[in-house]
């Protein structure tokens, strides 16, 4: 068992209830284990959510969490994955003076290059919305930075995986037995 | 007010009923076949009570000293009947004094629901009067938590609650009703919780494995059970000692596993751990194969990780995924419960003998009795030890009584030296180790178990954490026998201090109030002992009574319990001395 520290995403299928946010967050807080990055949605299955946690840490210590994650009520399975096993991708936000995409001629190149959309404009400001890669988005960040950026968010990582995730054959076990 | 029966035949025929939250509670309950629950009132629980009230003929309510004694009280009950205990509470300190509770039933595998009255849901997160958020702080100590704010929920999370506390691994569940969903009315119609579906609780024992283990065990040269208390709550009791019997392999236990096998069955080799026997810890790095039946390896079990036998095959059987991997890493895991595994198991088994290699666990038997047993319990010097009263206690109980400590040096004496010949019968608080634990919690197992002899062994600092608890005792003529082994010391901080912490006796003097005359407060009959010519009679005494009653025995102040791991050694460097 590889006993370096990896970047794995746990990806968790579970019923939509209070407070299982806090369940699972408790799991990392319990091992002192930071959660790198989070998201919660919907998933392919209709009333069943999916969170995705990213997290930076040896794959013994990633099976144990997984372990303890799916030990709870509400979660029907939990996995992990390398980043070469899955597809995955992050979104951001950047809110920029208007004025500069005049007055600064290369933000208009930087824009092209990075592969962002312009969401909305206004006398006053404007939005890029950038998908990809973290490094891309850090990249893109870092281009623009010198220029002041007035707000920047990035979301957590969402992924897919190459394999399959069997959830509905899991649940459709329940109901026949 | 009608039957339980009537009220379920009407649900049956879909014919609800409209009644109030409160009343539901009390219905699910009796639905669930509770009629002993313990608790403590207030506020925002106040209407379940005013039900209480009205269906006492068939619901007994236990009004403890406070919230920590009722859920050790539903933790003795639960552990010596194998049904789910029940703890009330109210909100906001009500509900955090039950924390402990909790966290020592989650670590344990107790089964309790905890019902926490909350204030009405209008009012959550205004930091309203005894408001306090029991759900984030219950969370990490609950297998389940929920909190009801509509009547209507109460049937279906009620069943969820008691299914989820009993399914697979028991664990403690608290809900949370809020005040209005106490108030509100329903068209109550209960159902049994059957299955949830994101939760398997008992995996299927995978037969590939069970071969794998069954090929493993037939061809051992020095094979090992260590068996923890999967078999009790698995009920798998017959089906170990079958196991056992059959392919003549030494057996140990785990403090929680003791009692799944009588003390005194020839196979059974002792305890393991920290304070457990010589053989067994020191073996465990000779045999090579490691057997493990319900049990989770515990630090105070292994000591350290990396030099725990490292040279077996291990087989773990569990009924926790999580728990396969988690410390030690097993060969062959069998997942499932312990009854259905080892049934699959046995006649896959060849029958052996390995008197070879149970002789070895005598011979180290006889270097223990020596250096330590001998002088625990036949000795010469002046002072009482703790080792002769439980002594004491086996034979005037004739090895039959149900034992409950707390946690401590008595502790460790009590599980080293008890001898029972019945499961369900040792009730201690292991994992968590809470002190005053024994008090409420022998108040839950005498309850439990009326016709059985309970003992509640306790040191004097942990009697003095939940000592209100003699209160319930007198109301309720809770006939429990209360044993405090009073040495005037921390007992297992200080031997930890004398050892390790070059005899600097930090806070573990205990300057005593008496004892005696604190029980006879309370109008139980009391009595103290200190000279070995006394205690006999005494013990003889107290269990031939028909009423609760306390014994004090004032032991040797500075004793030390051995055989001892020390803290990260190895079961190897078992200390004697």
């Amino acid at each position: 068992m590889q006993m370096e520290k990896k970047w794995f995403t746990i990806s968790v299928y579970s019923e939509n209830n209070i407070g299982l946010l806090n369940r699972i967050s408790d799991i990392f807080l319990k091992r002192h284990i930071n959660i790198e990055s989070l998201n919660v949605s919907k998933s392919e299955i209709e009333h069943v959510s999916k969170f995705t946690i990213v997290v930076n840490t040896t794959e013994t210590w990633t099976q144990k969490i997984v372990g303890q994650i799916e030990k709870q009520i509400e979660v029907i399975k939990a996995f992990y994955h390398t980043d070469e096993e899955t597809i995955y991708q992050e979104s951001a936000l950047f809110k920029i003076a208007s004025h500069l995409l005049f007055d600064e001629p290369q933000i208009q190149n930087i824009i092209a290059e990075s592969k962002s959309k312009i969401v909305t404009v206004s006398r006053e400001y404007f939005v890029l919305a950038k998908t990809g890669r973290k490094h891309e988005i850090d990249q893109m960040h870092e281009n623009l930075e010198p220029y002041g950026i007035m707000q920047f968010v990035r979301s957590g990582r969402i992924s897919v995986t190459k394999a399959e995730m069997p959830i509905t054959t899991i649940l459709n076990e329940f109901y026949q037995t | 007010m009608e039957t339980l029966k009537e009220t379920s035949k009407k649900a049956k025929k879909k014919t609800a009923i409209k009644i109030t939250g409160a009343e539901a509670i009390i219905h699910c309950l009796l639905a669930e076949g509770v009629d002993l629950i313990y608790g403590y009132p207030g506020g925002a629980i106040m209407p379940v009570y005013d039900e209480l009230y009205k269906f006492q003929d068939k619901l007994h309510h236990v009004l403890t000293r406070h919230e920590q004694g009722a859920t050790h009280a539903a933790q003795g009950y639960a552990r010596v009947t194998g049904k789910v205990g029940v703890a009330v509470a109210t909100s906001g300190p009500g509900a955090t004094n039950l924390v402990t509770g909790l966290a020592d039933a989650q670590i344990d595998s107790t089964p309790i629901v905890c019902i926490t009255g909350q204030v009405p849901r209008h009012l959550l997160g205004s930091d309203a009067f005894q408001e306090t958020d029991i759900i984030g702080i219950s969370t990490p100590v609950t297998k389940w938590n929920y909190q009801i704010t509509r009547a209507s929920e109460i049937p279906e999370i009620m069943a969820k609650a008691f299914y989820i506390a009993k399914a697979g691994r028991p664990g403690p569940v608290l809900i949370d009703v809020t005040k209005n969903a106490q108030f509100e009315e329903l068209e109550f119609v209960y159902e049994h919780c059957k299955g949830v579906r994101s939760y398997n609780p008992r995996p299927k024992p995978d037969t590939e494995q069970l071969e794998r283990a069954a090929a493993l065990i037939n061809s051992a040269k020095k094979p090992y059970i260590i068996f923890g208390q999967g078999v009790i709550l698995g009920n798998a009791e017959a089906q170990l000692k079958e196991l056992i019997e059959k392919t003549g392999i030494p057996a140990a236990w785990t403090i929680l596993g003791l009692s799944a096998l009588a003390t005194d069955h020839p196979l059974n080799v002792g305890m393991v751990g920290m304070h457990g026997n010589y053989g067994p810890n020191v073996l465990t790095n000779e045999c090579d194969l490691l057997i493990a039946i319900g049990m989770r390896f515990d630090d105070r079990v292994t000591g350290n990780l990396d030099t725990y036998a490292k040279q077996a095959k291990i087989i773990h059987f569990e009924i926790d995924p999580a728990e396969i991997n988690k410390n030690v890493k097993a060969d062959v895991p069998v997942l499932g419960d312990a009854k259905e595994s080892l049934e699959l198991l046995l006649p896959m088994l060849k029958e052996n003998s390995h008197e070879k290699w149970f002789g070895e666990f005598e011979a180290k038997h006889k270097e223990e009795y020596e250096a330590v047993i001998k002088n625990d319990l036949h000795p010469t010097k002046e002072g009482l030890t703790m080792g002769e009263v439980i002594k004491e206690i086996n034979k005037a109980t004739n090895n039959e009584a149900v034992i409950v400590t707390d946690v401590g040096q008595h502790q460790m004496v009590t599980c080293r030296y008890a001898r029972f010949n019945q499961s369900k019968s040792n009730i201690t608080s292991g994992g968590l180790g809470t002190m005053g634990f024994a008090l409420p919690a022998a108040i839950g197992a005498k309850m439990g178990v009326e016709h059985r002899e309970v003992v509640a062994v306790i040191g004097d600092g942990g009697y003095q954490m939940t000592i209100q608890e003699l209160a319930t005792i007198y109301q309720n003529n809770t006939a429990v026998k209360i044993v405090v082994l009073n040495n005037e010391h921390l007992g297992m901080v200080r031997q930890w201090q004398e050892l390790f912490f070059d005899r600097r006796y930090a806070s573990t003097v205990m300057t005593n109030p008496d004892f005696v005359k604190i029980a006879e407060g309370y109008h139980i009959q009391a009595k103290s002992v200190s000279r070995r010519e006394d205690l006999a009679k005494v013990v003889t005494e107290m269990i031939a009574s028909d009423k609760p009653y306390f014994l004090e025995v004032k032991v040797e102040k500075e004793d030390n319990v051995f055989p001892m791991i020390p803290s990260g050694a190895s079961v190897s460097d078992i200390r004697l001395k």
